[in-house]
Parts: C-alpha cells; structure tokens; sequence
C-alpha cells in the first residue's frame, strides 16, 4: 500500500520582519477621565498609562492589520505574493466570519496564502508565534505573517472606572521564515476556562442582538491582577529554561501591556538582571491586546533598546484565561 | 500566633507593598480611606499575607476586608 508523503520540513524557525501601526489620534488621560469621575493623576497611578491611541471610525481591526503586515512584509524583504500563510489574532474584528485573516491577505496582496483568525484574547500574539514556529518547521508554511490588532475602542464601556482608561487600539506584525539558527524558542502556553468570566465580553453576541445592548468588554480587575501576578512569573521561568538560554543572555522583557502594575509586580518575583530592558510601553500605547507585544517590540527596536539577533523574553495572558510564553529573537 | 503579631507582620507587608509608615496601620484603619492603599495594592497585600500567615483569602473575601481589623480578625480565625 502506498504511504502518505510529508511536507520537507525546515530545520529551524525565526522572526524575519515586524512592522506596526498605531492609529494618528493621541487620546489623553482628562479625556477619559471625564466619565468615570476619575483624573490624569488617578489613572497613571493605577496603571501606568499617560496617553492612548484611539483609531478613526472608518478603520478596522482588518484595516490596521494591513498597514502593520504590510510593513513587516518590506521590513523581512519579502514579497506579499511570497506569504504561503496569515495568522491573524483579535478578538475585536467585526465579523464571527469570516475571519479577519483572510481580509488582511486580500488587502495586503497575499494572494497566494491560507489565512484563518486565533482567539486567545491577549495571548494571540504568542500563541501565533507557537503556532507559526511550528508549521514552518514542519515544512508546512514557508512564509508566515503573523499580526496580532484590535480595535478594543469599540467594545470600551467608558462608564466603567475599571476599565474604560485602560484599552486602546493597534497593530503589530512579524514574519516568520525558515532561519539559519532556531529563532523562536519552546512556546509554554495554557488555558483556564473554569475563569472564564474573569474577563468576557458581555451580553453575547447572540443576546447583545435580541436585546439591543452593546457588547463590551467586562474584567475583574483585581481577581485578573492576582492571576496574572500569582501564575506569570512561574510561566516566563519555565519558558526561560525550556529555550536553553540563561536570563543573564536575555536582552529585554516584552510582556503584553496589561497595567504597567502588572508587570512591575511579576518583576519582584521573576527576579531578571538589571541589564535587562524591561518594555513599558503601555504608558504611551495602552493596552492594546493581542498588539501590545508586537508594538512594544517595535518600540524597543525603533529607540534602539534591542537589535537583530538579541534574545527577548515574551509573556501573553488574558482572557479565557489564556497564556503563553516564549524567548525568541529579535527580527 | 496573637493579634499583636498578626497586626506587626500585616503593617510590615502594607509597609513594603504601598510604602506606608508601619506605625500608621492601626486596627481601626480602612486600608482604602485612611491609608490610601488601592485596590491593586490591596491584592498584592493579600496574597503577602496568604505567604506569610499560611493562610488562604479567596477573591470573594478581598472586598470583605475594609479595615485593618477585618483583615487582622479574618487571618485570626482562618489560619
């Protein structure tokens, strides 16, 4: 009987290119303030941010999607006709379906790629990394551009004085290739849907339409802060010492940008040197999601904190709960 | 262990977490109105206390936990 062949593998995966895009209007602390009773003073204290961005109206979690892939696209040398694969991650794209991958390879001229949409919320961008690393390795994808974008202004409650200051929206995109060395380490990632209504979008859509009422975003603020505090050390530890590398080699800790909060308390227990770049790009982006690690990356490149090759720690959590972790290089 | 000591090791944690002058954290304190600790800090001084009493404060029993008392009689009688 005849045996089924296998795609000619890659030996090693790495990040190629990354490009970003954040939308033109800067909305200020007093400005999101007025709603929840609140002031610049409050809000930085409680979550480090001093301004976001906020997207027109007439621009998508697609559209930004494809001036970010677009960019990393040029950035990796590599024509959109080239891309065999785009792995978008949002939760805020318009449309259940279809997905908003295969808007983004339509209007980036990927014309020769599968496409589909992950759902993990703030972890889709590491989780795209795992998920990238290992089709290209096994000689299924060649090509991959990879974009994690939301446009959360859309499902903000700006009633809400627990979470209207903190979301925003952006896009950031990297391409994954076959490399010379091994480019993305051993991705540790999970999910805990016994906490799924610790940060869930409510009513649901099928209610939201019998019942005329918007569905937003809802957090438990400080249940999600234990959570993330309690459980993501231990995650970047144990994805630390699954690349092999030491924490003295890492040049710079891009966790998503939750509540810069958040990532000063993992510090106390994750315990990196000092040498280490730590992003806080929060404090000029918000929390953009599944765009929070892509964007701060660009950040740290563009202010010329990390270059070509360096060894960066990167950390997702969010809802479901979902999280996932992995040291990688910088494109 | 005795009330003293439970309100010594919970002023050393609200101390270390929210820079608050140990000697401020009296029993009749709210940690939110006269101490000024925020709700974000007020996790991180849970689950100090959990590490250090041996204790366990579910989230359910965060919000329950207005003044030093409350919290110094939940760790009393729970540990």
């Amino acid at each position: 009987m005849s045996k089924l062949a296998i795609a000619a593998p890659h030996t090693f995966a790495g990040l190629t290119g990354l490009g970003a895009y954040r939308p033109e209007r800067r909305v200020t602390n007093d400005e999101v303030a007025v709603r929840i009773d609140s002031s610049d003073e409050w809000i930085r204290e409680r979550s480090g941010i001093v301004e976001r961005r906020f997207a027109r109206e007439d621009e998508t979690a697609a559209s930004m999607a494809a001036i970010a892939g677009a960019r990393a696209l040029k950035d990796a040398g590599v024509a959109a006709a080239d891309v065999d694969l785009v792995i978008v991650a949002t939760f805020t794209h318009r449309h259940q379906t279809p997905s908003a991958a295969a808007e983004v390879a339509h209007l980036v001229g990927a014309t020769n790629a599968a496409a589909f949409d992950i759902s993990a919320a703030c972890a889709g961008f590491c989780y795209g990394l795992g998920i990238a690393d290992g089709l290209v390795r096994s000689g299924q994808a060649h090509t991959v551009l990879l974009i994690g974008t939301e446009k959360l202004s859309d499902f903000i409650n700006f009633d809400d004085r627990g979470t209207a200051f903190i979301f925003a929206d952006g896009a950031g995109a990297v391409v994954i290739q076959e490399t010379a060395e091994q480019g993305i380490g051993p991705t540790v990632w999970h999910a805990d849907g016994s906490a799924m209504d610790a940060i869930i979008m409510k009513p649901d859509t099928v209610q939201s339409g019998r019942t005329n009422e918007p569905t937003q975003i809802t957090m438990e603020g400080q249940r999600v802060f234990r959570w993330a505090v309690g459980t993501m050390a231990e995650i970047c530890e144990q994805a630390i010492e699954k690349s092999g590398i030491s924490k003295s080699e890492l040049t710079a800790f891009v966790p998503h940008q939750a509540n810069l909060r958040i990532t000063k308390s993992i510090l106390k227990s994750l315990e990196l040197p000092e040498s280490v770049v730590v992003s806080t790009d929060i404090e000029y982006s918000g929390n953009t999601s599944a765009a929070s690690i892509p964007l701060a990356l660009d950040a740290l490149r563009s202010e010329g904190k990390v270059k070509s090759g360096d060894f960066i720690l990167l950390v997702g959590f969010g809802a479901g709960l979902a999280y996932a972790a992995q040291v990688a290089r910088t494109p | 262990m005795s009330q003293e000591d439970i309100l010594a090791g919970l002023a050393a944690i609200v101390n270390e977490v929210a820079g608050i002058p140990a000697e401020n954290v009296q029993m009749e304190k709210s940690f939110v109105d006269d101490l000024d600790v925020d709700s974000l800090s007020m996790v991180e001084v849970v689950m100090a206390c959990e590490d250090k009493f041996g204790v366990t404060i579910p989230d359910t029993e965060v919000k329950n936990l207005n003044t030093v008392a409350d919290a110094v009689n939940y760790i009393s009688a729970n540990k």
